[in-house]
Protein backbone atom coordinates (compact mmCIF):
# COMPACT_ATOMS: atom_id res chain seq x y z
CA UNK A 1 0.00 0.00 0.00
CA UNK A 2 2.64 2.54 0.93
CA UNK A 3 5.29 3.38 -1.60
CA UNK A 4 8.73 4.45 -0.59
CA UNK A 5 8.41 8.15 -0.07
CA UNK A 6 10.36 10.68 -2.03
CA UNK A 7 11.18 8.51 -5.04
CA UNK A 8 10.07 9.56 -8.46
CA UNK A 9 8.70 6.54 -10.24
CA UNK A 10 10.30 5.82 -13.61
CA UNK A 11 9.02 7.88 -16.52
CA UNK A 12 6.59 6.04 -18.76
CA UNK A 13 4.74 7.32 -21.82
CA UNK A 14 1.81 7.76 -19.47
CA UNK A 15 3.64 10.18 -17.18
CA UNK A 16 1.98 13.59 -17.21
CA UNK A 17 3.89 15.27 -14.39
CA UNK A 18 7.46 14.50 -13.44
CA UNK A 19 8.94 16.41 -10.52
CA UNK A 20 12.58 15.74 -9.65
CA UNK A 21 14.57 17.19 -6.77
CA UNK A 22 12.48 20.32 -6.40
CA UNK A 23 13.34 22.83 -3.68
CA UNK A 24 11.61 26.13 -3.17
CA UNK A 25 12.89 28.80 -0.83
CA UNK A 26 11.49 32.26 -0.31
CA UNK A 27 14.07 34.94 0.34
CA UNK A 28 13.80 38.47 1.56
CA UNK A 29 16.67 40.87 0.86
CA UNK A 30 18.70 37.92 -0.38
CA UNK A 31 18.28 36.00 2.88
CA UNK A 32 16.31 32.73 2.83
CA UNK A 33 13.43 33.15 5.21
CA UNK A 34 11.29 30.11 4.35
CA UNK A 35 12.11 26.72 2.89
CA UNK A 36 8.70 25.92 1.49
CA UNK A 37 9.71 22.76 -0.38
CA UNK A 38 12.67 20.47 -0.01
CA UNK A 39 13.70 17.50 -2.16
CA UNK A 40 10.35 16.88 -3.82
CA UNK A 41 10.21 13.90 -6.23
CA UNK A 42 6.85 12.89 -7.64
CA UNK A 43 5.48 11.40 -10.84
CA UNK A 44 1.85 11.52 -11.83
CA UNK A 45 0.36 9.37 -14.60
CA UNK A 46 -2.33 10.22 -17.09
CA UNK A 47 -5.80 10.00 -15.63
CA UNK A 48 -4.64 9.86 -12.01
CA UNK A 49 -6.36 11.72 -9.20
CA UNK A 50 -3.61 12.74 -6.79
CA UNK A 51 -4.29 14.62 -3.56
CA UNK A 52 -1.69 16.61 -1.64
CA UNK A 53 -2.41 16.68 2.08
CA UNK A 54 -0.50 18.11 5.00
CA UNK A 55 -0.63 20.70 7.74
CA UNK A 56 -1.11 24.34 6.95
CA UNK A 57 2.05 25.94 5.63
CA UNK A 58 3.71 22.68 4.56
CA UNK A 59 3.97 23.86 0.97
CA UNK A 60 0.96 22.23 -0.73
CA UNK A 61 -0.03 25.39 -2.56
CA UNK A 62 3.57 26.13 -3.39
CA UNK A 63 4.01 22.65 -4.89
CA UNK A 64 0.84 23.11 -6.95
CA UNK A 65 2.07 26.51 -8.14
CA UNK A 66 5.45 25.05 -9.03
CA UNK A 67 3.73 22.38 -11.13
CA UNK A 68 1.64 25.09 -12.84
CA UNK A 69 4.65 27.38 -13.40
CA UNK A 70 3.08 30.11 -11.31
CA UNK A 71 6.26 30.16 -9.18
CA UNK A 72 9.67 28.93 -10.30
CA UNK A 73 11.41 26.26 -8.20
CA UNK A 74 14.73 27.22 -6.56
CA UNK A 75 16.20 23.88 -7.61
CA UNK A 76 15.14 20.77 -9.49
CA UNK A 77 12.95 20.29 -12.51
CA UNK A 78 9.27 19.99 -13.35
CA UNK A 79 8.16 18.40 -16.60
CA UNK A 80 4.59 18.25 -17.80
CA UNK A 81 3.77 16.17 -20.86
CA UNK A 82 7.51 15.83 -21.41
CA UNK A 83 8.06 19.61 -21.56
CA UNK A 84 9.35 22.07 -18.98
CA UNK A 85 6.48 23.49 -16.91
CA UNK A 86 6.93 26.96 -18.43
CA UNK A 87 6.41 25.53 -21.91
CA UNK A 88 3.40 23.54 -20.72
CA UNK A 89 1.86 26.74 -19.38
CA UNK A 90 2.45 28.52 -22.67
CA UNK A 91 0.82 25.53 -24.38
CA UNK A 92 -2.24 25.98 -22.11
CA UNK A 93 -1.88 22.58 -20.51
CA UNK A 94 -3.21 23.72 -17.12
CA UNK A 95 -6.67 24.31 -15.76
CA UNK A 96 -6.53 26.05 -12.38
CA UNK A 97 -9.16 26.14 -9.64
CA UNK A 98 -8.46 28.10 -6.46
CA UNK A 99 -10.12 28.19 -3.07
CA UNK A 100 -11.96 31.36 -4.13
CA UNK A 101 -13.87 30.96 -7.41
CA UNK A 102 -12.19 34.08 -8.92
CA UNK A 103 -15.09 34.81 -11.24
CA UNK A 104 -15.32 38.23 -12.86
CA UNK A 105 -18.42 40.13 -11.77
CA UNK A 106 -18.57 42.03 -15.04
CA UNK A 107 -19.03 38.84 -17.02
CA UNK A 108 -22.06 36.58 -17.04
CA UNK A 109 -21.60 32.96 -16.00
CA UNK A 110 -21.36 31.98 -19.67
CA UNK A 111 -18.85 34.73 -20.46
CA UNK A 112 -16.71 33.75 -17.48
CA UNK A 113 -16.43 30.24 -18.90
CA UNK A 114 -15.66 31.73 -22.32
CA UNK A 115 -12.78 33.89 -21.05
CA UNK A 116 -9.99 31.30 -21.55
CA UNK A 117 -11.54 30.34 -24.89
CA UNK A 118 -11.39 33.98 -26.03
CA UNK A 119 -7.77 34.22 -24.94
CA UNK A 120 -6.96 31.02 -26.77
CA UNK A 121 -8.57 32.13 -30.03
CA UNK A 122 -11.57 29.80 -30.23
CA UNK A 123 -14.09 31.19 -32.73
CA UNK A 124 -17.49 32.48 -31.56
CA UNK A 125 -19.70 29.46 -32.29
CA UNK A 126 -17.17 27.08 -30.75
CA UNK A 127 -16.91 29.24 -27.63
CA UNK A 128 -20.67 29.20 -27.22
CA UNK A 129 -20.88 25.46 -27.74
CA UNK A 130 -18.03 24.70 -25.34
CA UNK A 131 -19.39 26.99 -22.61
CA UNK A 132 -22.82 25.39 -22.87
CA UNK A 133 -21.34 21.91 -22.81
CA UNK A 134 -19.18 22.62 -19.76
CA UNK A 135 -21.94 24.35 -17.82
CA UNK A 136 -24.23 21.41 -18.57
CA UNK A 137 -21.50 19.15 -17.23
CA UNK A 138 -21.48 20.96 -13.89
CA UNK A 139 -25.30 21.11 -14.02
CA UNK A 140 -25.53 24.86 -14.38
CA UNK A 141 -26.89 24.87 -17.91
CA UNK A 142 -29.83 27.03 -16.85
CA UNK A 143 -27.65 29.75 -15.38
CA UNK A 144 -25.77 30.86 -18.51
CA UNK A 145 -27.03 34.44 -18.36
CA UNK A 146 -26.79 34.89 -14.61
CA UNK A 147 -24.06 36.90 -13.00
CA UNK A 148 -21.67 35.34 -10.47
CA UNK A 149 -23.09 37.32 -7.54
CA UNK A 150 -26.47 35.71 -8.16
CA UNK A 151 -25.06 32.24 -7.44
CA UNK A 152 -24.25 30.48 -4.18
CA UNK A 153 -20.64 29.67 -3.23
CA UNK A 154 -20.95 26.06 -4.39
CA UNK A 155 -22.43 27.09 -7.72
CA UNK A 156 -19.70 29.67 -8.24
CA UNK A 157 -17.06 27.04 -7.62
CA UNK A 158 -18.75 24.79 -10.21
CA UNK A 159 -18.53 27.65 -12.71
CA UNK A 160 -14.81 27.90 -11.92
CA UNK A 161 -14.46 24.17 -12.61
CA UNK A 162 -16.38 24.48 -15.88
CA UNK A 163 -14.08 27.34 -16.88
CA UNK A 164 -10.97 25.31 -16.00
CA UNK A 165 -12.16 22.37 -18.09
CA UNK A 166 -13.49 24.40 -21.02
CA UNK A 167 -10.29 24.27 -23.07
CA UNK A 168 -9.55 20.62 -22.27
CA UNK A 169 -6.30 21.15 -20.39
CA UNK A 170 -4.05 18.13 -19.95
CA UNK A 171 -4.10 18.56 -16.20
CA UNK A 172 -6.40 20.15 -13.65
CA UNK A 173 -4.74 21.80 -10.63
CA UNK A 174 -7.12 22.43 -7.73
CA UNK A 175 -6.04 24.27 -4.56
CA UNK A 176 -8.49 23.55 -1.73
CA UNK A 177 -11.38 24.24 -4.09
CA UNK A 178 -14.01 23.33 -1.51
CA UNK A 179 -12.23 24.70 1.56
CA UNK A 180 -14.70 27.55 1.91
CA UNK A 181 -17.82 25.40 1.58
CA UNK A 182 -19.89 23.81 4.32
CA UNK A 183 -19.56 20.07 4.92
CA UNK A 184 -22.78 19.07 3.11
CA UNK A 185 -21.98 21.12 0.03
CA UNK A 186 -18.42 19.86 0.09
CA UNK A 187 -19.56 16.23 -0.03
CA UNK A 188 -21.88 16.99 -2.92
CA UNK A 189 -19.06 18.76 -4.73
CA UNK A 190 -16.74 15.79 -4.09
CA UNK A 191 -19.23 13.54 -5.81
CA UNK A 192 -19.53 16.06 -8.65
CA UNK A 193 -15.77 16.25 -9.15
CA UNK A 194 -15.50 12.46 -9.31
CA UNK A 195 -18.26 12.36 -11.91
CA UNK A 196 -16.48 15.03 -13.98
CA UNK A 197 -13.14 13.30 -13.60
CA UNK A 198 -14.65 10.02 -14.77
CA UNK A 199 -16.48 11.71 -17.65
CA UNK A 200 -13.44 13.64 -18.92
CA UNK A 201 -10.56 11.32 -17.97
CA UNK A 202 -8.48 14.35 -17.05
CA UNK A 203 -5.52 14.20 -14.66
CA UNK A 204 -6.18 16.00 -11.38
CA UNK A 205 -3.83 17.29 -8.68
CA UNK A 206 -5.94 18.29 -5.70
CA UNK A 207 -4.78 20.13 -2.58
CA UNK A 208 -6.82 19.56 0.57
CA UNK A 209 -6.47 19.51 4.30
CA UNK A 210 -9.42 17.15 4.76
CA UNK A 211 -8.49 13.48 5.22
CA UNK A 212 -11.97 12.14 4.26
CA UNK A 213 -11.97 14.27 1.13
CA UNK A 214 -8.52 13.07 0.09
CA UNK A 215 -9.39 9.40 0.65
CA UNK A 216 -12.77 9.59 -1.02
CA UNK A 217 -11.53 11.28 -4.17
CA UNK A 218 -8.02 10.08 -4.86
CA UNK A 219 -6.21 7.29 -6.53
CA UNK A 220 -3.13 8.35 -4.53
CA UNK A 221 -2.70 10.55 -1.48
CA UNK A 222 0.60 12.38 -1.12
CA UNK A 223 1.29 13.20 2.53
CA UNK A 224 3.48 16.21 3.26
CA UNK A 225 5.06 17.60 6.40
CA UNK A 226 6.21 21.08 7.24
CA UNK A 227 9.52 22.80 7.92
CA UNK A 228 10.85 22.03 5.44
CA UNK A 229 7.97 20.97 3.19
CA UNK A 230 8.66 17.38 2.21
CA UNK A 231 6.75 14.35 0.95
CA UNK A 232 6.71 11.86 3.83
CA UNK A 233 4.31 9.24 2.44
CA UNK A 234 2.42 8.27 -0.66
CA UNK A 235 -0.65 6.13 -0.02
CA UNK A 236 -2.49 4.25 -2.78
CA UNK A 237 -6.25 4.42 -2.40
CA UNK A 238 -7.60 1.12 -3.71
CA UNK A 239 -11.29 1.75 -3.06
CA UNK A 240 -13.59 0.48 -5.79
CA UNK A 241 -15.01 2.84 -8.35
CA UNK A 242 -17.45 4.35 -8.98
CA UNK A 243 -17.42 5.75 -5.47
CA UNK A 244 -20.53 7.07 -3.79
CA UNK A 245 -22.33 7.44 -0.48
CA UNK A 246 -21.73 3.76 0.31
CA UNK A 247 -17.97 4.19 -0.12
CA UNK A 248 -17.82 6.38 2.97
CA UNK A 249 -19.25 3.49 4.99
CA UNK A 250 -16.90 0.73 3.82
CA UNK A 251 -14.42 -0.73 6.35
CA UNK A 252 -11.64 -0.23 3.79
CA UNK A 253 -12.48 3.47 3.67
CA UNK A 254 -12.00 3.75 7.43
CA UNK A 255 -8.74 1.79 7.24
CA UNK A 256 -7.42 4.21 4.65
CA UNK A 257 -8.56 7.26 6.62
CA UNK A 258 -6.64 5.83 9.58
CA UNK A 259 -3.61 5.14 7.41
CA UNK A 260 -3.52 8.73 6.15
CA UNK A 261 -4.00 10.10 9.63
CA UNK A 262 -1.14 8.01 10.95
CA UNK A 263 1.05 9.04 8.06
CA UNK A 264 0.34 12.67 8.94
CA UNK A 265 1.22 11.96 12.54
CA UNK A 266 4.45 10.24 11.55
CA UNK A 267 5.16 13.29 9.44
CA UNK A 268 5.49 15.11 12.71
CA UNK A 269 2.27 16.86 13.36
CA UNK A 270 0.62 16.89 16.75
CA UNK A 271 -2.36 14.62 17.45
CA UNK A 272 -4.63 17.54 17.98
CA UNK A 273 -3.95 18.97 14.54
CA UNK A 274 -4.40 15.55 12.96
CA UNK A 275 -7.80 15.26 14.65
CA UNK A 276 -8.82 18.67 13.41
CA UNK A 277 -7.72 17.85 9.92
CA UNK A 278 -9.72 14.66 9.94
CA UNK A 279 -12.98 16.48 10.30
CA UNK A 280 -11.76 18.95 7.75
CA UNK A 281 -12.09 21.95 10.01
CA UNK A 282 -8.40 22.77 10.28
CA UNK A 283 -8.30 26.17 8.76
CA UNK A 284 -5.39 26.79 6.47
CA UNK A 285 -4.05 30.17 5.75
CA UNK A 286 -2.89 30.83 2.26
CA UNK A 287 -0.54 33.65 1.78
CA UNK A 288 0.00 34.80 -1.73
CA UNK A 289 2.34 37.63 -2.36
CA UNK A 290 0.27 40.44 -3.81
CA UNK A 291 1.73 41.51 -7.08
CA UNK A 292 1.15 45.20 -7.34
CA UNK A 293 1.33 46.83 -10.70
CA UNK A 294 1.00 45.59 -14.20
CA UNK A 295 3.48 43.07 -15.52
CA UNK B 1 -28.47 27.85 -3.41
CA UNK B 2 -29.54 31.43 -3.54
CA UNK B 3 -33.18 32.12 -4.11
CA UNK B 4 -32.31 35.06 -6.34
CA UNK B 5 -30.70 32.70 -8.79
CA UNK B 6 -33.87 31.22 -10.17
CA UNK B 7 -36.16 34.22 -9.93
CA UNK B 8 -38.22 34.78 -13.09
CA UNK B 9 -38.36 38.10 -14.91
CA UNK B 10 -40.44 40.77 -13.23
CA UNK B 11 -44.12 40.62 -14.10
CA UNK B 12 -46.48 43.60 -14.16
CA UNK B 13 -47.44 43.57 -10.51
CA UNK B 14 -43.84 43.18 -9.42
CA UNK B 15 -42.89 46.22 -11.51
CA UNK B 16 -45.76 48.12 -9.91
CA UNK B 17 -44.65 47.29 -6.40
CA UNK B 18 -41.10 48.25 -7.32
CA UNK B 19 -42.37 51.73 -8.19
CA UNK B 20 -44.18 51.92 -4.88
CA UNK B 21 -40.99 50.94 -3.10
CA UNK B 22 -39.06 53.59 -5.02
CA UNK B 23 -41.55 56.26 -4.07
CA UNK B 24 -41.29 55.23 -0.43
CA UNK B 25 -37.50 55.38 -0.73
CA UNK B 26 -37.41 58.93 -2.10
CA UNK B 27 -40.42 60.37 -0.29
CA UNK B 28 -38.66 61.30 2.99
CA UNK B 29 -35.92 63.24 1.19
CA UNK B 30 -38.49 65.10 -0.94
CA UNK B 31 -40.57 65.93 2.13
CA UNK B 32 -37.55 67.26 4.03
CA UNK B 33 -36.58 69.40 1.03
CA UNK B 34 -40.04 70.86 0.48
CA UNK B 35 -40.46 71.35 4.24
CA UNK B 36 -37.20 73.25 4.51
CA UNK B 37 -38.15 75.59 1.65
CA UNK B 38 -41.58 76.21 3.18
CA UNK B 39 -40.10 76.89 6.61
CA UNK B 40 -37.54 79.25 5.10
CA UNK B 41 -40.31 81.16 3.31
CA UNK B 42 -42.39 81.37 6.48
CA UNK B 43 -39.50 82.56 8.64
CA UNK B 44 -38.37 85.25 6.21
CA UNK B 45 -41.92 86.51 5.62
CA UNK B 46 -42.90 86.68 9.28
CA UNK B 47 -39.80 87.34 11.35
CA UNK B 48 -37.67 90.44 11.11
CA UNK B 49 -34.15 89.13 10.44
CA UNK B 50 -32.61 92.57 11.04
CA UNK B 51 -30.76 93.08 7.82
CA UNK B 52 -29.54 89.49 7.47
CA UNK B 53 -29.11 89.07 3.70
CA UNK B 54 -31.55 86.18 3.40
CA UNK B 55 -34.22 86.67 0.74
CA UNK B 56 -37.29 84.46 0.79
CA UNK B 57 -37.40 81.55 -1.67
CA UNK B 58 -40.16 83.35 -3.56
CA UNK B 59 -37.95 86.42 -4.02
CA UNK B 60 -35.09 84.25 -5.23
CA UNK B 61 -37.42 82.58 -7.72
CA UNK B 62 -38.54 86.03 -8.85
CA UNK B 63 -34.96 87.19 -9.34
CA UNK B 64 -34.20 84.02 -11.22
CA UNK B 65 -37.01 84.47 -13.73
CA UNK B 66 -36.40 88.23 -14.10
CA UNK B 67 -32.69 88.04 -14.78
CA UNK B 68 -32.47 84.60 -16.45
CA UNK B 69 -31.94 85.94 -19.96
CA UNK B 70 -31.69 89.70 -19.56
CA UNK B 71 -30.55 92.58 -17.42
CA UNK B 72 -27.24 93.31 -15.81
CA UNK B 73 -26.80 89.69 -14.66
CA UNK B 74 -28.12 87.21 -17.24
CA UNK B 75 -27.98 84.11 -15.02
CA UNK B 76 -28.85 81.60 -17.75
CA UNK B 77 -26.02 82.75 -19.98
CA UNK B 78 -23.67 82.92 -17.00
CA UNK B 79 -24.56 79.38 -15.94
CA UNK B 80 -23.93 78.07 -19.46
CA UNK B 81 -20.50 79.73 -19.53
CA UNK B 82 -19.55 78.41 -16.09
CA UNK B 83 -20.79 74.92 -16.91
CA UNK B 84 -18.71 75.01 -20.09
CA UNK B 85 -15.60 75.82 -18.04
CA UNK B 86 -16.42 73.19 -15.42
CA UNK B 87 -17.09 70.39 -17.90
CA UNK B 88 -14.13 71.34 -20.10
CA UNK B 89 -11.86 71.29 -17.05
CA UNK B 90 -13.40 68.02 -15.87
CA UNK B 91 -12.67 66.45 -19.26
CA UNK B 92 -9.07 67.71 -19.37
CA UNK B 93 -8.34 66.72 -15.77
CA UNK B 94 -9.94 63.29 -16.13
CA UNK B 95 -8.12 62.54 -19.35
CA UNK B 96 -4.75 63.59 -17.91
CA UNK B 97 -5.50 61.69 -14.70
CA UNK B 98 -6.33 58.46 -16.52
CA UNK B 99 -3.18 58.72 -18.64
CA UNK B 100 -0.96 59.27 -15.60
CA UNK B 101 -2.76 56.51 -13.67
CA UNK B 102 -2.07 54.14 -16.56
CA UNK B 103 1.63 55.02 -16.35
CA UNK B 104 1.85 54.75 -12.57
CA UNK B 105 0.08 51.40 -12.71
CA UNK B 106 2.36 50.12 -15.46
CA UNK B 107 5.71 51.27 -14.19
CA UNK B 108 6.76 50.67 -10.60
CA UNK B 109 9.21 53.58 -10.71
CA UNK B 110 6.52 55.96 -11.91
CA UNK B 111 4.26 54.73 -9.14
CA UNK B 112 6.86 55.16 -6.43
CA UNK B 113 7.67 58.61 -7.75
CA UNK B 114 4.24 60.00 -8.57
CA UNK B 115 1.71 58.32 -6.32
CA UNK B 116 2.88 59.76 -3.00
CA UNK B 117 2.97 63.15 -4.72
CA UNK B 118 -0.56 62.72 -6.04
CA UNK B 119 -1.87 61.59 -2.66
CA UNK B 120 -0.14 64.53 -1.00
CA UNK B 121 -1.37 66.95 -3.62
CA UNK B 122 -5.00 65.86 -3.21
CA UNK B 123 -4.76 67.06 0.39
CA UNK B 124 -3.49 70.51 -0.70
CA UNK B 125 -6.08 73.29 -1.22
CA UNK B 126 -5.24 73.58 -4.89
CA UNK B 127 -7.88 76.26 -5.35
CA UNK B 128 -5.31 78.59 -3.78
CA UNK B 129 -3.51 78.52 -7.13
CA UNK B 130 -6.50 80.06 -8.90
CA UNK B 131 -5.07 83.62 -9.13
CA UNK B 132 -1.87 82.17 -10.63
CA UNK B 133 -3.80 80.21 -13.23
CA UNK B 134 -5.80 83.31 -14.10
CA UNK B 135 -2.52 85.05 -14.65
CA UNK B 136 -0.95 82.31 -16.76
CA UNK B 137 -3.82 81.66 -19.13
CA UNK B 138 -5.36 85.14 -19.25
CA UNK B 139 -8.08 86.12 -16.85
CA UNK B 140 -10.73 86.50 -19.58
CA UNK B 141 -9.88 83.22 -21.28
CA UNK B 142 -12.22 80.37 -20.19
CA UNK B 143 -9.15 78.13 -20.43
CA UNK B 144 -7.79 79.72 -17.24
CA UNK B 145 -10.82 78.39 -15.30
CA UNK B 146 -10.66 75.07 -17.10
CA UNK B 147 -7.08 74.63 -15.99
CA UNK B 148 -7.99 75.37 -12.37
CA UNK B 149 -10.73 72.74 -12.61
CA UNK B 150 -8.44 70.30 -14.41
CA UNK B 151 -5.79 70.50 -11.68
CA UNK B 152 -8.45 70.03 -9.00
CA UNK B 153 -9.93 66.98 -10.74
CA UNK B 154 -6.61 65.47 -11.79
CA UNK B 155 -5.39 64.22 -8.40
CA UNK B 156 -8.41 62.25 -7.21
CA UNK B 157 -8.60 60.66 -10.67
CA UNK B 158 -4.93 59.61 -10.57
CA UNK B 159 -5.20 58.19 -7.06
CA UNK B 160 -8.47 56.32 -7.62
CA UNK B 161 -7.78 54.94 -11.07
CA UNK B 162 -4.28 53.78 -10.07
CA UNK B 163 -5.83 51.99 -7.13
CA UNK B 164 -8.43 50.41 -9.41
CA UNK B 165 -5.83 49.21 -11.91
CA UNK B 166 -3.55 47.71 -9.25
CA UNK B 167 -5.92 46.39 -6.58
CA UNK B 168 -6.65 43.25 -8.56
CA UNK B 169 -7.04 39.97 -6.70
CA UNK B 170 -3.69 38.13 -6.86
CA UNK B 171 -5.59 34.95 -7.72
CA UNK B 172 -7.09 36.68 -10.76
CA UNK B 173 -3.58 37.44 -12.00
CA UNK B 174 -2.51 33.85 -11.36
CA UNK B 175 -5.53 32.65 -13.29
CA UNK B 176 -4.63 34.85 -16.26
CA UNK B 177 -1.03 33.70 -16.01
CA UNK B 178 -2.16 30.08 -16.10
CA UNK B 179 -3.87 30.91 -19.43
CA UNK B 180 -0.58 32.41 -20.63
CA UNK B 181 -2.50 35.65 -21.19
CA UNK B 182 -0.57 38.66 -22.51
CA UNK B 183 -0.09 41.81 -20.43
CA UNK B 184 -2.44 43.48 -22.87
CA UNK B 185 -5.20 40.93 -22.23
CA UNK B 186 -4.67 41.23 -18.48
CA UNK B 187 -5.02 45.00 -18.79
CA UNK B 188 -8.24 44.88 -20.82
CA UNK B 189 -9.87 41.83 -19.32
CA UNK B 190 -9.00 42.34 -15.66
CA UNK B 191 -7.46 45.67 -14.74
CA UNK B 192 -9.63 48.08 -16.71
CA UNK B 193 -12.97 46.51 -15.66
CA UNK B 194 -11.67 46.39 -12.09
CA UNK B 195 -10.82 50.09 -12.29
CA UNK B 196 -14.19 51.23 -13.69
CA UNK B 197 -15.96 51.58 -10.32
CA UNK B 198 -12.98 53.56 -9.00
CA UNK B 199 -13.07 55.72 -12.12
CA UNK B 200 -16.74 56.58 -11.62
CA UNK B 201 -16.15 57.38 -7.96
CA UNK B 202 -13.40 59.79 -9.02
CA UNK B 203 -15.63 61.27 -11.72
CA UNK B 204 -18.44 61.94 -9.24
CA UNK B 205 -16.03 63.59 -6.80
CA UNK B 206 -14.57 65.46 -9.78
CA UNK B 207 -17.93 66.77 -10.98
CA UNK B 208 -18.46 68.46 -7.61
CA UNK B 209 -14.92 69.82 -7.56
CA UNK B 210 -15.34 71.08 -11.12
CA UNK B 211 -18.12 73.52 -10.28
CA UNK B 212 -16.37 74.66 -7.12
CA UNK B 213 -13.19 75.22 -9.11
CA UNK B 214 -14.90 77.12 -11.92
CA UNK B 215 -16.96 79.41 -9.66
CA UNK B 216 -14.18 80.14 -7.18
CA UNK B 217 -11.79 80.71 -10.08
CA UNK B 218 -14.22 83.31 -11.39
CA UNK B 219 -14.24 85.09 -8.01
CA UNK B 220 -10.68 86.10 -8.81
CA UNK B 221 -11.72 87.75 -12.04
CA UNK B 222 -12.99 86.87 -15.45
CA UNK B 223 -15.51 87.88 -18.10
CA UNK B 224 -18.59 89.24 -16.39
CA UNK B 225 -21.20 86.79 -17.69
CA UNK B 226 -20.23 83.84 -15.52
CA UNK B 227 -21.78 82.62 -12.25
CA UNK B 228 -18.80 83.56 -10.08
CA UNK B 229 -18.82 87.16 -11.32
CA UNK B 230 -22.62 87.39 -10.99
CA UNK B 231 -22.33 86.23 -7.37
CA UNK B 232 -19.52 88.66 -6.51
CA UNK B 233 -21.02 91.67 -8.31
CA UNK B 234 -24.64 91.21 -7.22
CA UNK B 235 -23.53 90.71 -3.63
CA UNK B 236 -21.49 93.92 -3.64
CA UNK B 237 -24.51 95.67 -5.18
CA UNK B 238 -26.59 94.25 -2.28
CA UNK B 239 -28.85 92.43 -4.75
CA UNK B 240 -28.86 89.28 -2.61
CA UNK B 241 -31.87 87.87 -4.41
CA UNK B 242 -29.76 87.68 -7.58
CA UNK B 243 -26.80 86.29 -5.61
CA UNK B 244 -28.98 83.51 -4.23
CA UNK B 245 -30.50 82.82 -7.62
CA UNK B 246 -27.00 82.34 -9.04
CA UNK B 247 -26.04 80.08 -6.16
CA UNK B 248 -29.17 77.98 -6.69
CA UNK B 249 -28.38 77.62 -10.39
CA UNK B 250 -24.82 76.61 -9.54
CA UNK B 251 -26.08 74.04 -7.04
CA UNK B 252 -28.58 72.59 -9.51
CA UNK B 253 -25.86 72.37 -12.19
CA UNK B 254 -23.68 70.45 -9.74
CA UNK B 255 -26.46 68.05 -8.81
CA UNK B 256 -27.44 67.48 -12.44
CA UNK B 257 -23.82 66.74 -13.47
CA UNK B 258 -23.50 64.32 -10.58
CA UNK B 259 -26.74 62.54 -11.45
CA UNK B 260 -25.79 62.34 -15.12
CA UNK B 261 -22.53 60.62 -14.19
CA UNK B 262 -24.34 58.31 -11.78
CA UNK B 263 -26.78 57.38 -14.58
CA UNK B 264 -23.94 56.55 -16.96
CA UNK B 265 -22.31 54.53 -14.18
CA UNK B 266 -25.51 52.53 -13.75
CA UNK B 267 -25.46 51.65 -17.43
CA UNK B 268 -21.74 50.89 -17.68
CA UNK B 269 -21.20 48.87 -14.48
CA UNK B 270 -24.57 47.37 -13.51
CA UNK B 271 -22.64 44.38 -12.14
CA UNK B 272 -20.87 46.32 -9.41
CA UNK B 273 -21.99 45.95 -5.80
CA UNK B 274 -22.53 49.71 -5.48
CA UNK B 275 -25.12 49.51 -8.24
CA UNK B 276 -26.95 46.59 -6.70
CA UNK B 277 -27.45 48.12 -3.26
CA UNK B 278 -29.22 51.29 -2.19
CA UNK B 279 -32.31 52.23 -4.15
CA UNK B 280 -34.65 49.22 -4.27
N1 LIG C 1 5.12 34.34 -1.93
C1 LIG C 1 5.63 33.90 -0.75
N2 LIG C 1 6.60 34.62 -0.11
C2 LIG C 1 7.11 34.19 1.06
N3 LIG C 1 6.74 33.06 1.67
C3 LIG C 1 5.79 32.30 1.09
C4 LIG C 1 5.17 32.69 -0.15
N4 LIG C 1 4.25 31.75 -0.49
C5 LIG C 1 4.30 30.82 0.51
N5 LIG C 1 5.21 31.14 1.44
C6 LIG C 1 5.55 30.34 2.64
O1 LIG C 1 5.82 29.03 2.23
C7 LIG C 1 5.29 28.11 3.13
C8 LIG C 1 4.35 27.16 2.41
O2 LIG C 1 3.22 27.89 2.01
P1 LIG C 1 2.01 27.22 1.22
O3 LIG C 1 2.52 26.50 0.04
O4 LIG C 1 0.99 28.27 0.97
O5 LIG C 1 1.44 26.18 2.30
P2 LIG C 1 0.08 25.36 2.31
O6 LIG C 1 -0.63 25.59 1.02
O7 LIG C 1 0.48 23.94 2.52
O8 LIG C 1 -0.71 25.86 3.48
C9 LIG C 1 4.61 28.89 4.22
O9 LIG C 1 5.49 29.00 5.31
C10 LIG C 1 4.38 30.23 3.60
O10 LIG C 1 4.40 31.25 4.56
MG1 LIG D 1 -2.49 26.46 0.61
Amino acid sequence: MRQSAGRASPTTPDTVVRIAGVDKTFARDGVVVTTALSGIDLSISRGEFVSLIGPSGCGKSTLLRVIGDLVAPSAGSVEVNGKPAAQARRDRDYGMVFQAPVLFDWRSVEDNVKLPLELMGYDGPRRTARAKEMLDLVELGEFLKHHPYQLSGGMQQRVAIARALSFEPAILLMDEPFGALDEMTRERMNQEVLRIWEATGTTIVFVTHSIPEAVFLSSRVVVMSARPGRITDVIDIDLDRPRGVATREEPRYFQLVTAVREALRRGGMGDELAERMEDGSGASIDRTAAEGGIG
Amino acid sequence: MSAAAARPAASGSIAMSRWLRRIRWYLPAVLVFVGTIALWELVVQNIDLRGLPLPAPSEIAGALSDSWGAGRWPIGKAAAATLFEALGGLAIGTFAGVVVAGLTARFVTARELLLPLAIGASAVPIIAFAPLMNNWFGVLNPLSKMMIVAVLVFFPVVVNVTRGLTSVEPAALELMRSYAASDWSILWQVRVPNALPYFFTALKVGSTLALIGAIVGEYFGGSSDVLGRVIVQSASALRFDVTWAAIVVGAVSGIVSYLAIAAVERIVIPWHASQRAGEP
